[in-house]
C-alpha cells in the first residue's frame, strides 16, 4: 500500500501513460434498469474532465465503478495504462482514485483534524496531531482549501465540509479525484473557490473528473467533456472550448422533438382563478440551506403543470411546501382562493391535496404493514371507516380491495405485506389511495421513477385522466420526456428558482435543456 | 460530630462508588464503540460469585480477581457474539445475559451463601499522603482496587481523547460506515470493547464480595449494574463525568447507611430509595436532546452494522 | 439512547417458522443447561425429570404451571403493548408491586366495610390498573416529551416500588395479629379469587385470557390499535398522517403499566391473599422475554407464558430434589440465547432474498 509519500503530495509524479484512466466497454445493470451501456471513458493526466448528463444518465454509476464501489458487468478499466480490477473502495484508493461523494464520509462530532487522521497510515499511538495537522494545513493552503483543524465537523458549513473531504483524499495520495455534483450545495463564491482548487490540482499533474449538469461551470473549468444520456455515451472527450452551451444542452437532453401528444397542445383552460398559487415562496431544505428562492407559480383547474429540472434543484422542497410538509420561510400558498400557508399536511389533505412522494416506501407507505393499514393511512379516523373509537375492519378490507381492483393491481391481497410488492404495484397502490380521496390537486413527484413501461404508461394515463375530471396536477419529474408529454404548461426550476415557463405545445427542448443547466437565456 | 461523620460518609462513598465506577467505565467504553450492553448486572454477579469461590478455594486474592474477570468476560463474549456477529437485538441480548447471570450465580452459589471470604482486600495506607488531614483519610487509606480506579479514570480519559486507538473507538461508535470506509475495522473493535466492559464489570462485582463486603449473597449487586448503565448516560460517556456520578451515588449510598445507623426516624426504606431516585433525576437531567448532541451520544449506539451491500 | 434502537426485524416470519425457531431453541437451551448442570455436580437427568414431571406430569402439576403462568402472561401482555411502539418498559416488576399495593389499599377499606366480592374484586382490579399505570406515567412522560431513556427510569422505579411495599408491610400495614411477619392482614374471602382444583390455580386465570382477547380486538379493530401499529413502524409516517405520536406513546405505556398492575392484583388476590415484599420472583423481567419471544402477539404471549410458567414451576419442583431453584432462570437465559442466535439466522436469510427485489421497488439508480 503506497503511503502518503511526499512525491505524491508535491505533485511530482511519474506516469507510465498519459491516460490516467481508461474505462472501456463498461456495462452495468441493476434490476429493471440499464445504468451503463457499453460506455467508454478516458481522462488524461493533468486535465479536468467533466462528465455531463441528466439524472439517470449513468454518470454516478460509472464513477462509482471507477471508485471501486460497484463491479461492472462487462468491460475493463486501466489506470495509468495498467489493467486493474477493484473489489472494494480500498483497492481504488490504493491506486490513487479518490471520490468525494455527495454524502460526506465524515464523523460529524469529531474535529476536522480527527477526521483527517482517522485510518491514516503512520499516525502514532499518541495522537500527536501536530505534524499531520501541519501537513494538512499546508496542503490546504496550497489548494485554497482553508480549514481550521480544531473545529468540529458538525459546526462547519457544507462547503467547508467538502473542503475537508477533498483534503482527505489528497492526503491519502489521490491522483485521480472524482467529484460528484460538488457545487450543488455551495454558494457562488464557494463554487468559484472550488473551481480554482480543481484547476490547481490538475495543473500539478493530477486528474479531476467532475460530474455535473451545470453547463457554465463545465465550460469554465473543464478541459474536456463527456456527455452521457440514457446510459450511453453521446459525445466522448470533446474539448470543452470547442462547444457552445447550446451544443452541450442539445447533447444532454436529446434532439429537438416536437412535444406533447397526450395533451396535444391544449388551449389554456381559461382565465378563472387558479387552483394553486405560490406567491414569492422561499424555503430551506432539511440542512437549513436555501432550497427555494422566491418561487412564483400557479396551476389552473384541470391543468397539468410540469416542473422540469435536474434533481436537487429544489423540487423536493417545492412538493413539500405544497403538500404542507414544510413551512416556507416567506411567501404564501393559496388553494382555491384560501390561504393555506400555515396549514399542516393533514388539513391540506382534507382540503383535497394529494401527495405522491418520491420516496414510496418511506414517506408514502409503511413497508412492514399490510396493504390494509396503508390504504387507510389518511382516512382511518373518519366515517365511514371509523365508528367512534372503532375501526371497521370489514370496510377497510373492502376499501382496500376496491383500490386494488380499480387500479388493476394484480397479485396482491389486502393482507399482503406492503414492502413485498413490486415498484409498479406500489406506485399504483399509492396513486389508488390518493385518488380515492378525490383530490383537487395532485402533487406527483417522480411518479414513474423505476417503473417498467407498462406501469409507467398506466400511471401517466391516470394522471391525465384525473386532469380530465377537473383535478390539477403539479408534476415534478426528472424525465424531461415525461414532462413534455403530459404537461399543459412547463416551468423549469434551477437552483430553487423558476427560470422559465411556457406552454407545453411547441416547447423547445433545447431551450429547456439550457434552462435546466443554468444557462437559460 | 459532623466532621467525623462526614469523613466516614466520604470514606464509604469512595468504596461504594468504586463498585459502580468500574462497571460504569467499562460500559462507557462498550457504548462508545456502539454496543448497548444491558448485561452489566449479570456480569457483575458472575464476577462477585466466581471471585468469591476462587478466593475460598485458593485463598489468593489476585487469582480470585482474575477468575472474576474470566467469568464476567465469558458472558460478555456471548453478548458480543450475539450483538456484533449475529446482529441480534442488543437490548434483549443484554437482558438475557443479566437473567442468565443472576440465575447461574444463584444456582451455583447456593452452597456458598453467607460464608465469609477468607482473604479480602485490605486497606493500604499510602505513606505521607494518608497523613493529610481529612482528604488523606478519605482518599489514601483505601484498598488497591480503589487506587486502581483512581488511576483508571485519567488513563481512560487520555486513551479516549488523545490516542489513535481512542480516535478509532470514537469513530466506530459515531459513524461505523465512515470508519469502515477509512479502513478502521468495526466488528473486531466492538468485540474488544464489549469484552473490556465485561472485565471491568467483573472486577466491580468481585469488589463487592471481596472488598466492600466479604461474603456472597444471591443478587448482592442489588441493581448496581443498572445504576452503572444509568451513570454512563449521566456522564455522557466521559470517564471523568462518570466518575463524578459514581462518587455522588456513593455519597448518597453512604449517607443513607449512616443515617440508618443514627437511628434516623425516616424509615430505612425511604433512605434506601435515594440512590435509585437519584439516578432517575440524573438521567432525566442529562437527556436533553441538545445537550446530547453537543456532548456526543455515540450516534450508532445499539444499531448493528452492515457493510453496504454491493450489487 | 433508547431512541436509536429499533425492535429488530420482527419481520413477519410465518407461524411455522416461528414455532420451529422457538422449539429448536428450547431443545438446544435445555441441552446446554443440562451440560452446565452436570458440570456443577448435579444430575441433569434428575433435574429435567423433575421439571417435566413437576410442570406437566399430571393434573396437579399442570394446574400449578398454569397458576405460575398467570402473572407472567398478564404482565407480558402489557409489556408487548409498550414494545409495539418501541418503548422498552422494563418496569413491569415495579408496576406489579404498585398494582398490588393499590389493590390492598382498596381492600383495607372495602374488606372491613363488608363489601361483597362482586364489588370488591373489580374495584381492586381497577385500582391495580390505575396504580400500575400511574407508576409508568413518569417514565412515559419523560420519554415521550423529553427523550429520556425509559429503560433506566422504569428500572430504577422497580426498586423504589419494592422498597415502598416493604415499608408498608413492615410498618403501617403490618398485620397486628401476624406474629410480627412483614405481611398485611390476610384478605377476606370477598377479596380473593376462588380456587380451581387442589392446587394454587384460581379463577384469576381468566384475567390474562380475557385481557388477551380484549387486546386482540383493540389492536386490530380500534383506531388506537391502528395508531399503535403505525407509530411503532414509522413515527414519521404517523406524523404525516396526523397521529399524535407522543400521546400514542404515553397511552401505550400507561396500558402497559396498568396490565402489570393488574397482574399484581391477581397474584395477591389469587394466591397469597395478602400483601408482602416477596410477591414476585422477577416476573417483570421474565415477562419482557416472553413478550419478545411471542413477537408481541397476544395469543402467542399466552402460550409462551405457559412455557415459562412450566420453568418457574419446574424450579420449585427441582428444589425439592436438592437442586437450586435458580435453575429455572438459567434455563430461561439459555433458551433466550439460542432464540437470539437462531432467530437471526432465519431473518437474515430472508433479508438476503429480498435484497434484489428491493432494488426493483423503484429505488433510483445512483
Amino acid at each position: 500500500m503506497r503511503p502518503a509519500g511526499s512525491a505524491r503530495l508535491t505533485g511530482h509524479m511519474t506516469h507510465q501513460s498519459d491516460m490516467a484512466v481508461a474505462m472501456v466497454g463498461i456495462d452495468k445493470r441493476f434490476p429493471g434498469v440499464i445504468a451503463n451501456m457499453n460506455v467508454d471513458f478516458s481522462a488524461r493526466w493533468g486535465e479536468v474532465h467533466a462528465l455531463l448528463g441528466e439524472n439517470g444518465a449513468g454518470k454516478t454509476t460509472l464513477m462509482s465503478i471507477l471508485a471501486g464501489l460497484y463491479r461492472p458487468d462487462a468491460g475493463h478499466i486501466r489506470v495509468d495504462g495498467a489493467p486493474v480490477t477493484f473489489h472494494a473502495p480500498r483497492d481504488a484508493i490504493r491506486h490513487g482514485v479518490g471520490m468525494v461523494y455527495q454524502h460526506y464520509r465524515l464523523v460529524a462530532s469529531q474535529t476536522v483534524a480527527e477526521n483527517l487522521l482517522l485510518g491514516l497510515e503512520g499516525v502514532p499511538f499518541r495522537l500527536n496531531a501536530g505534524r499531520f495537522i501541519h501537513q494538512a494545513r499546508e496542503l490546504g493552503e496550497r489548494y485554497h482549501l482553508h480549514i481550521d483543524p480544531s473545529r468540529a465537523v458538525w459546526q462547519l458549513s457544507v462547503g467547508e465540509q467538502q473542503r475537508v473531504e477533498i483534503l482527505k483524499t489528497l492526503q491519502r495520495g489521490a491522483t485521480i479525484l472524482i467529484l460528484d455534483e460538488p457545487t450543488a450545495v455551495l454558494t457562488p463564491q464557494e463554487s468559484e473557490d472550488l473551481m480554482r482548487t480543481l484547476r490547481q490540482v490538475a495543473a500539478e499533474g493530477r486528474t479531476v473528473v467532475l460530474i455535473s449538469h451545470k453547463l457554465e461551470e463545465i465550460r469554465s473549468v473543464a478541459d474536456r467533456v463527456t456527455v452521457l444520456r440514457g446510459g450511453a455515451v453521446v459525445a466522448g472527450g470533446l474539448a470543452s472550448g470547442a462547444l457552445s452551451t447550446r451544443d452541450l444542452a442539445r447533447m444532454m437532453v436529446g434532439e429537438d422533438l416536437v412535444t406533447s401528444q397526450a395533451s396535444g397542445g391544449r388551449a389554456p383552460v381559461g382565465t378563472e382563478q387558479p387552483r394553486l398559487t405560490l406567491a414569492d415562496i422561499s424555503a430551506l431544505n432539511a440542512r437549513a440551506l436555501p432550497a427555494l428562492r422566491r418561487v412564483n407559480l400557479h396551476v389552473r383547474v384541470g391543468e397539468i403543470l410540469g416542473i422540469a429540472g435536474v434533481a436537487g434543484n429544489g423540487q423536493r422542497e417545492l412538493a413539500q411546501v405544497v403538500a404542507g410538509l414544510r413551512l416556507p420561510t416567506q411567501g404564501k400558498v393559496w388553494l382555491d382562493g384560501t390561504d393555506v400557508t400555515d396549514s399542516d399536511a393533514r388539513s391540506r389533505m382534507r382540503l383535497g391535496v394529494a401527495h405522491i412522494p418520491e420516496d414510496r416506501l418511506g414517506e408514502g407507505l409503511i413497508g412492514n404493514l399490510p396493504l390494509n393499514d396503508n390504504a387507510v393511512l389518511k382516512s382511518y379516523d373518519q366515517p365511514p371507516l371509523a365508528l367512534g373509537p372503532l375501526l371497521l375492519l370489514q370496510r377497510v378490507v373492502r376499501f382496500t380491495r376496491s383500490l386494488l381492483e380499480r387500479f388493476n393491481i394484480r397479485g396482491a391481497r389486502p393482507e399482503s405485506i406492503t414492502r413485498l410488492l413490486s415498484g409498479g404495484q406500489l406506485q399504483r397502490f399509492l396513486l389508488a389511495r390518493e385518488m380515492a380521496l378525490n383530490p383537487r390537486l395532485i402533487v406527483a413527484v417522480h411518479p414513474t421513477r423505476g417503473l417498467d413501461v407498462a406501469a409507467t404508461q398506466q400511471v401517466q394515463a391516470w394522471l391525465v385522466d384525473a386532469r380530465g375530471r377537473g383535478a390539477s396536477v403539479l408534476l415534478i419529474s426528472e424525465d424531461l420526456d415525461e414532462v413534455l408529454q403530459l404537461s399543459d404548461r412547463i416551468a423549469v426550476i434551477y437552483e430553487g428558482e423558476i427560470v422559465g415557463s411556457m406552454p407545453a405545445g411547441g416547447a423547445n427542448r433545447e431551450q429547456i435543456g439550457l434552462m435546466m443547466a443554468g444557462a437559460g437565456a | 460530630m459532623t466532621g467525623e461523620l462526614l469523613v466516614a460518609i466520604c470514606l464509604a462513598a469512595i468504596a461504594s462508588g468504586t463498585s459502580i465506577l468500574l462497571p460504569a467505565l467499562g460500559e462507557a467504553l462498550t457504548e462508545r464503540s456502539g454496543v448497548q450492553n444491558l448485561g452489566v448486572e449479570g456480569m457483575m454477579l458472575m464476577g462477585a460469585l466466581f471471585g468469591y469461590i476462587v478466593d475460598i478455594e485458593t485463598e489468593n486474592i489476585w487469582l480470585a480477581f482474575a477468575a472474576a474477570v474470566v467469568a464476567a468476560t465469558s458472558l460478555a463474549l456471548v453478548h458480543a457474539f450475539l450483538a456484533v456477529t449475529l446482529r441480534a437485538n442488543q437490548i434483549v441480548s443484554g437482558l438475557a445475559v443479566t437473567l442468565f447471570g443472576s440465575g447461574l450465580t444463584a444456582f451455583i452459589g447456593k452452597p456458598f451463601v453467607g460464608a465469609q471470604a477468607p482473604v479480602t482486600l485490605s486497606r493500604i495506607l499510602i505513606p505521607g499522603l494518608s497523613q493529610i488531614p481529612v482528604l488523606g483519610t478519605i482518599l489514601f487509606t483505601q484498598d488497591p482496587v480503589v487506587y486502581m480506579s483512581f488511576i483508571l479514570v485519567p488513563v481512560l480519559w487520555y486513551f479516549i481523547y488523545r490516542t489513535r486507538p481512542g480516535l478509532n473507538l470514537r469513530a466506530i461508535g459515531e459513524s461505523p460506515a465512515t470508519a469502515d470506509a477509512m479502513g478502521v475495522g468495526v466488528a473486531s473493535r466492538r468485540y474488544l470493547y464489549t469484552l473490556v466492559g465485561g472485565a471491568l464489570a467483573g472486577v466491580g462485582g468481585a469488589y463487592l464480595s471481596l472488598g466492600y463486603t466479604s461474603t456472597w449473597v444471591e443478587g448482592m449487586t442489588a441493581g448496581r449494574g443498572w445504576i452503572a448503565v444509568g451513570l454512563v448516560v449521566f456522564g455522557t460517556w466521559d470517564p471523568i463525568r462518570v466518575m463524578t456520578g459514581a462518587y455522588l451515588f456513593g455519597f448518597v449510598d453512604g449517607f443513607q447507611l449512616r443515617a440508618q445507623g443514627l437511628g434516623s426516624t425516616v424509615p430505612s426504606f425511604f433512605l434506601n430509595m435515594l440512590p435509585y431516585l437519584f439516578t432517575v433525576v440524573v438521567v432525566s437531567l442529562s437527556s436533553g436532546e441538545r445537550l446530547q448532541r453537543r456532548l456526543g451520544i455515540p450516534r450508532a449506539l445499539g444499531l448493528p452494522y452492515w457493510r453496504e451491500e454491493r450489487t | 439512547m433508547a431512541l436509536s434502537i429499533r425492535l429488530e426485524r420482527r419481520a413477519n416470519l410465518p407461524l411455522a417458522q416461528r414455532i420451529l425457531v422457538l422449539s429448536t431453541a428450547v431443545i438446544l437451551g435445555a441441552l446446554a443447561s443440562g451440560v452446565l448442570v452436570q458440570a456443577t455436580g448435579y444430575s441433569a437427568l434428575k433435574a429435567f425429570g423433575a421439571i417435566v414431571d413437576g410442570s406437566f406430569g399430571g393434573a396437579y402439576p399442570i394446574s400449578q404451571t398454569l397458576a405460575a403462568a398467570i402473572p407472567l402472561a398478564t404482565i407480558a401482555l402489557g409489556t408487548a403493548v409498550a414494545f409495539r411502539v418501541q418503548l422498552w418498559n422494563i418496569g413491569g416488576e415495579g408496576q406489579f408491586y404498585i398494582g398490588a399495593f393499590a389493590a390492598t389499599g382498596v381492600e383495607l377499606i372495602g374488606g372491613p366495610a363488608g363489601w361483597p366480592a362482586v364489588l370488591l374484586l373489580p374495584t381492586m382490579l381497577l385500582a391495580g390498573f390505575v396504580g400500575g399505570a400511574a407508576w409508568a406515567l413518569l417514565p412515559a412522560w419523560l420519554r415521550a416529551w423529553h427523550g429520556v431513556s425509559e429503560i433506566i427510569t422504569t428500572l430504577m422505579l422497580n426498586y423504589v416500588a419494592i422498597l415502598w411495599v416493604n415499608y408498608l408491610v413492615y410498618g403501617p400495614w403490618k398485620d397486628p395479629a401476624g406474629h410480627n411477619f412483614p405481611n398485611s392482614p390476610r384478605f377476606p374471602e370477598s377479596a380473593t379469587f376462588a380456587r380451581m382444583g387442589d392446587g394454587q390455580l384460581h379463577t384469576g386465570l381468566f384475567v390474562p385470557i380475557v385481557a388477551a382477547v380484549v387486546l386482540l380486538f383493540v389492536l386490530a379493530r380500534t383506531r388506537w390499535g391502528y395508531e399503535l401499529r403505525v407509530v411503532g413502524e414509522n413515527p414519521e409516517a404517523a406524523r404525516y398522517a396526523g397521529i399524535d405520536v407522543r400521546r400514542t406513546m404515553l397511552t401505550a405505556m400507561l396500558v402497559s403499566g396498568g396490565m402489570a398492575g393488574v397482574a399484581g392484583v391477581v397474584q395477591i388476590a389469587g394466591i397469597i391473599h395478602l400483601l408482602n415484599g416477596q410477591l414476585s420472583s422477577n416476573y417483570g423481567y421474565t415477562a419482557i422475554i416472553i413478550a419478545w419471544l411471542a413477537q408481541l402477539h397476544p395469543v402467542a404471549v399466552l402460550v409462551v407464558a405457559v412455557l415459562f410458567g412450566a420453568l418457574v414451576n419446574g424450579g420449585f419442583a427441582v428444589s425439592q430434589e436438592g437442586i437450586p431453584q435458580a435453575l429455572g432462570a438459567v434455563l430461561q437465559g439459555m433458551i433466550l440465547f439460542f432464540v437470539l442466535g437462531i432467530g437471526d439466522v432465519f431473518t437474515r436469510y430472508r433479508l438476503r432474498i429480498f435484497s434484489p427485489a428491493a432494488a426493483a421497488h423503484g429505488r433510483s439508480v445512483p
